[in-house]
């Protein structure tokens, strides 16, 4: 039996600690993914049809390069919190739940890595 | 206990909340799971960039290899669909953020709202193919 009392052992176990950070950080993402969406959808549309040699010179592009890692970093944030909700909404036992929600880490930092990889290499020149 | 004294812990007779198999959709729901049905494509969709991006840095015979599958008719369809998934995504994501601010939760502007969702969304994807097809990209 414990002494404590049950407001005790709930205390500060709210939001698995992390108080409204999970909600800001969706929003903030989700602002600069408005940005960098568009910046994407122009950049997909001027290179459709495209061959390798225009599309390696574009993307080798400074602002380019860095838009399109910007993307990356705030798009898989977004994304793995995105998604994180979704498990929380329907993945029912606690150890499915704590698999998907590594396995959706993973997945976000496999995209985010494998991108930065490939943007780096072609901007110095591979 | 529905014959207690107190009627403590007796069930009044309220209205029961329809299921949801007979409950006709409004149009604010359709868009509700609509926003998170697109967000989970365009998280699976990543794969695709990432595809593009490991190509153009592989060597030109890889990226012609992964170009010709983004010009199948399967390839564009998915093209066109996810222009369209980030669009709706992210007119809803601006709905979200104009409810962050308190503003826009009577049911005429979250009508209205959602169908400019909708409405824009499309739209945005039609003139953005159009204008790629008319540059002779497509
Ligand atoms: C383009 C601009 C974008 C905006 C403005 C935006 C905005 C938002 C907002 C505000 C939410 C939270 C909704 C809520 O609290 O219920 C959200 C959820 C989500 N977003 Fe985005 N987003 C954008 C792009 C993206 C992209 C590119 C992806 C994926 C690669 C993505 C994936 C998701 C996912 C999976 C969710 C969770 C959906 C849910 O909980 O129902 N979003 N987005």
């Amino acid at each position: 039996m414990s002494m404590r009392t049950p407001l005790k052992s709930a205390r500060n176990l709210g939001s698995a600690k992390e108080g409204a950070d999970h909600f800001w950080k969706q929003r903030v993402t989700g602002v600069a993914n408005v940005f960098l969406g568009l910046f994407l959808v122009w950049l997909i549309a001027s290179l459709i049809g495209a061959d390798h040699a225009t599309v390696k010179a574009k993307l080798a592009n400074p602002l380019i390069a860095l838009s399109l890692l910007a993307l990356v970093v705030s798009g898989t944030i977004h994304m793995r919190l995105g998604m994180q909700t979704i498990i929380e909404d329907y993945v029912q036992g606690e150890f499915g739940k704590v698999v998907a929600l590594m396995l959706n880490t993973f997945f976000a930092a496999a995209i985010a890595l494998a991108s930065i990889f490939a943007v780096l290499k072609i901007s110095f020149g591979a | 206990m529905a014959d207690a004294p107190s009627q403590r812990g007796a069930r009044p007779e309220r209205p029961l909340s329809p299921h949801i198999q007979i409950y006709k959709p409004l149009i604010n729901m359709v868009m509700s799971i609509l926003h998170r049905i697109t967000g989970a494509a365009l998280y699976i969709g990543t794969l695709l960039l990432v595809w593009w991006l490991i190509a153009a840095a592989t060597s030109p015979q890889y990226f012609d290899y992964v170009s010709s599958w983004f010009q199948t008719l399967i390839g564009q369809l998915i093209m066109i669909g996810y222009t369209w998934a980030l669009l709706h995504h992210m007119l809803g994501g601006l709905r979200h953020f104009l409810w962050d601010t308190g503003r826009g939760f009577d049911l005429a502007t979250i009508d209205k709202l959602s169908w400019a969702t909708i409405v824009l969304s499309l739209a945005g994807t039609v003139a953005i193919w159009l204008a790629v097809a008319a540059k002779g990209m497509f």
